[in-house]
């Protein structure tokens, strides 16, 4: 057995291992150790999966047959490179995530559930990873369970007493969400009787018009638009970000969300294929309007919040507007654009939350549990935390789009696929939505710049640099993705183009 | 059942909501068994019917028995839920007939599933241990995650509340039967344990019925008592240690240098090391079930009692 063929299965075992240990082990810093060392390996094993993509020739696939059963009888794990862009993405996150969360909950969980919160991350890492890498779709849905369940517990965990009520409505939502998956995934293997996600893109041509194809279609896009919170159904996202602990804010910001998107991008183009989503249905219409509805209404609405973390919160349900809007398109400049906003938005929004919460730590009274970030806490922070602040126009920034940071690029591809399309108008609705972006940046910018602080707090108090420099590596991410695309850009449009062009 | 759903949406009173459900489980159960599905009809026998309305009424006993009244007609959801009904049986209406020998279903994987390569009559535990093997694997760190969330929601910070012991259930009778019919209960759970590669069961079932038998307990001679037996400590390690096992006969045979979850290496002979991996798997299984019940029951019952005096 050579280790670098076992990676595919490492890459979700070692996380899921990490958590059992960690509440066995009991201890709040030796569960730390195991989950974090967990997170850093499967990190190291996704670039390792990266490298082994990268050597085989182009639109190659990593097959990893579990059990030793060959697909469709056993289950398969089938990396190519969309697979491998998504895992870096999520065990990124989770590497840096990790060592931020151990200065960050000391001061937002009580102290005997730090071994559960970790257990409870590595179980959410585990699986996102897990529904990233598997080519079963059943296996999909199993994961999807554990990291919702472990999403719902995290949010739950908050200080905040609405953390509660915030958790359980998305767990209702959320179980929607998952039992529709399940029942388009039942209807599909009733009628292909395979759950590998390759063999049923095979053997759905034939039947691709069938009513059970139909209704399976319909409910696997409602279940993962919940689950990726597109516009009308995105009510239980703003309250699970605003009442999360930061750590977890910002994890699944980043990771979550993304996750929904790669798999309703695996179910449209890999299995259903293109012509059926795009060409016979009016479902690139539908999309296309909801997407300019979150822009503009979720945007619209992020401008009068009164609490930080909630005003990105909902910038993140404009921002994902701006993922399917590229997948409406169903051109590779469209889907381009969807993935690296995939991967330049999870960056930028990771970073962001990541900075609230050391502003949170800042603006606390020493020894006080950290208080909401309400902008009239926020008045002249600039001088009491002029990093953390700074860090935060810089991501506001990529969200908005300036050249020269992440956000540009997504917004430019997305700008040449409506361009591709004639359609001018839509031009002028991107521009115009990243206008309302500038308006609630600008609003952290003007009470962090240009407001007086108030007296007895002019006195400069950095948060400690444990919770800075993970943020800060996302910060400089988002302005590296912005100056150097060939990582992202390089690899988004070759996903793009394997999967357009190369119609089953 | 029409008639169970019909009453459980009109019904305000919560303790009628509980037993209609478990009344509605066990309809379930009975439909699943007329279509000889008889390991998920025990599962949903056991899990839906008899654990989880304990544990509801567990939950009841937290909070009033009576529904508030909703401040609006509900007719949005009424609305949403009956398209999606019809959005279903559109696509229903499509499917092959029931029980279609020439359905895609059975023409494609379940041929070489009914082959029996890995020597196990029940087919189900084959395709669920061994094909499947890692599906199961992660709806057994389903049930840990439910576990070990409950314990991080429902813990009460701090103290270790000491509340007087409410007498146990002094009725004679009940003691005595008690006493005779929970060694049968652990006694049959190990059997269905057991017996999953022959008959229906395996470990998801056997430890919903070993965790009711020591609830049954619990509610007869007292929550303390049942404790003294299956304290609270080992009961969070079990609900660890199952997943743990699991996870470490796949981890086995990697390092006895198959794939991962690979039961052919375990043994020199394939076969024999298929049987190898199905039992251990199912034994982890059954840990990490009976303790998350156990726990579940542990936090509902220690919860109920310190609250009515707070």
């Amino acid at each position: 057995m050579s280790l670098s063929a076992q990676l595919p299965a490492l890459q979700v075992v070692l996380p899921l291992l990490s958590a059992p240990l960690a509440v066995l082990l009991r201890r709040g810093w030796l569960a730390f150790a195991v989950v974090t060392a967990a997170a850093w390996a499967a990190f190291a094993i996704a670039i390792g999966l990266w490298l082994q993509v990268d050597a085989l020739p182009s639109n190659g696939v990593i097959s990893y047959h579990i059990g030793s059963w060959a697909p469709p009888w056993g289950i398969e794990y089938r990396i190519d490179r969309l697979t491998s862009f998504v895992l870096v993405l999520v065990s990124g996150m989770a590497a840096l995530v990790l060592p931020y969360s151990r200065a960050s909950i000391a001061r937002e969980i009580p102290q005997e559930s730090h071994y559960l919160f970790y257990a409870m991350l590595g179980l959410c890492l585990a699986g996102l990873l897990g529904i990233t890498i598997t080519g079963d779709a059943f296996n999909v849905f199993v994961f999807l369970e554990i990291s919702s369940l472990s999403a719902y517990v995290l949010i739950a965990l908050g200080r905040d007493r609405r953390a509660l009520a915030a958790s359980y409505r998305y767990l209702i939502m959320g179980s929607i969400g998952a039992t529709f998956i399940v029942i388009g995934i039942g209807f599909l293997y009733l009628m292909t009787g395979t759950l590998n996600l390759a063999d049923m893109a095979a053997r759905i041509g034939a039947i691709e018009s069938s009513r059970p194809v139909l209704a399976a279609l319909a409910f696997l896009t409602v279940g993962i638009s919940l689950k990726l919170a597109l516009f009308p159904l995105h009510q239980w996202l703003p309250n699970a970000y605003t009442y999360a602990p930061s750590a977890v804010t910002a994890f699944l910001a980043a990771t979550a969300t993304k996750v929904s998107v790669y798999v309703l991008i695996r179910f449209y183009f890999s299995v259903f294929g293109d012509s059926l989503v795009f060409h016979k249905l009016p479902l690139p219409q539908l999309m296309l309007w909801l997407s300019l509805l979150a822009l503009f209404a979720a945007s619209f609405i992020a401008i009068f919040q009164d609490n930080l973390k909630r005003l990105f919160a909902y910038s993140s349900v404009g921002q994902i507007g701006y993922i399917t809007l590229g997948l409406s398109f169903d051109s590779v400049n469209g889907l381009t654009a969807s993935i690296v906003h995939l991967f330049n938005h999870g960056i930028a929004k990771a970073a962001i939350f990541l900075l609230i919460g050391a502003l949170v730590v800042g603006i606390a009274r020493p020894g006080a549990a950290p208080p909401a970030p309400t902008f009239d806490r926020l008045a002249g922070l600039a001088r009491r935390m002029p990093l953390t602040s700074f860090g935060i126009v810089i991501a506001g920034l990529s969200l908005i789009g300036v050249p020269g940071t992440a956000g540009f690029i997504s917004k430019w591809y997305l700008v040449l696929a409506a361009l591709e399309k004639g359609q001018l108008w839509l031009v002028g609705a991107i521009l115009l939505s990243s206008l309302l972006a500038v308006a609630y940046v600008w609003r952290f910018v003007e009470a962090a710049y240009f407001q007086a602080p108030p007296p007895g707090r002019e006195l400069k108090r950095e948060a400690p640099l444990s919770l800075l420099i993970p943020a800060w590596v996302l910060v400089l991410a988002s302005v590296w993705f912005g100056l150097d695309t060939s990582l992202t850009l390089g690899s988004a449009v070759e996903v793009a183009e394997g999967l357009v062009r190369h119609r089953p | 059942m029409a008639l169970a759903v019909v009453v459980l949406a009109r019904t305000r009173n919560l303790f009628a909501v509980v037993v209609l459900s478990g009344l509605y489980s066990f309809l379930m159960a009975t439909v699943l068994l007329a279509l000889d599905a008889v390991d998920v009809a025990m599962t949903e026998a056991a899990v839906g019917a008899g654990v989880s309305t304990v544990l509801l009424l567990g939950a009841l006993h937290l909070c009033k028995s009576e529904e508030a009244k909703p401040a609006h007609r509900p007719w949005l959801p009424l609305a949403l839920a009956s398209v999606t009904a019809l959005v279903l049986i559109y696509g229903a209406m499509g499917l092959p007939d029931f029980a279609d020998p020439q359905a895609p279903i059975h023409q494609h994987v379940v041929p070489r599933y009914l082959q029996n390569e890995v020597d196990v009559p029940n087919v189900v535990t084959a395709v669920l241990a061994s094909f499947r093997g890692y599906d199961t694997l992660g709806e057994t760190t389903v049930v840990f995650t439910a576990g070990a969330g409950i314990i991080a929601l429902l813990r009460r910070p701090g103290r270790r509340a000491r509340v007087e012991e409410a007498p146990p259930c002094a009725d004679l009778l009940l003691r005595l039967i008690g006493k005779l019919l929970i060694p049968f209960v652990l006694l049959f759970a190990l059997y269905v344990q057991f017996h999953g590669d022959y008959g229906p069961g395996g470990g998801f079932q056997a430890g919903v019925i070993f965790a009711s038998g020591i609830v049954f307990y619990a509610l007869i001679f007292g929550v303390e008592n049942a404790r003294r037996v299956m304290p609270d400590r080992l009961v969070e390690r079990m609900i660890a240690a199952g997943v743990l096992l699991y996870l470490g006969v796949g981890v086995a045979g990697l390092l006895l240098g198959g794939n991962f979850l690979d039961y052919f290496v375990l043994d020199p002979d394939p076969v024999h090391g298929q049987h190898r991996g199905i039992f251990w798997v199912e034994v982890g299984v059954l840990i990490t079930v009976c303790g998350v019940m156990l726990k579940i029951f542990y936090m509902f019952a220690s919860r109920g009692r310190g609250e009515e005096r707070g």
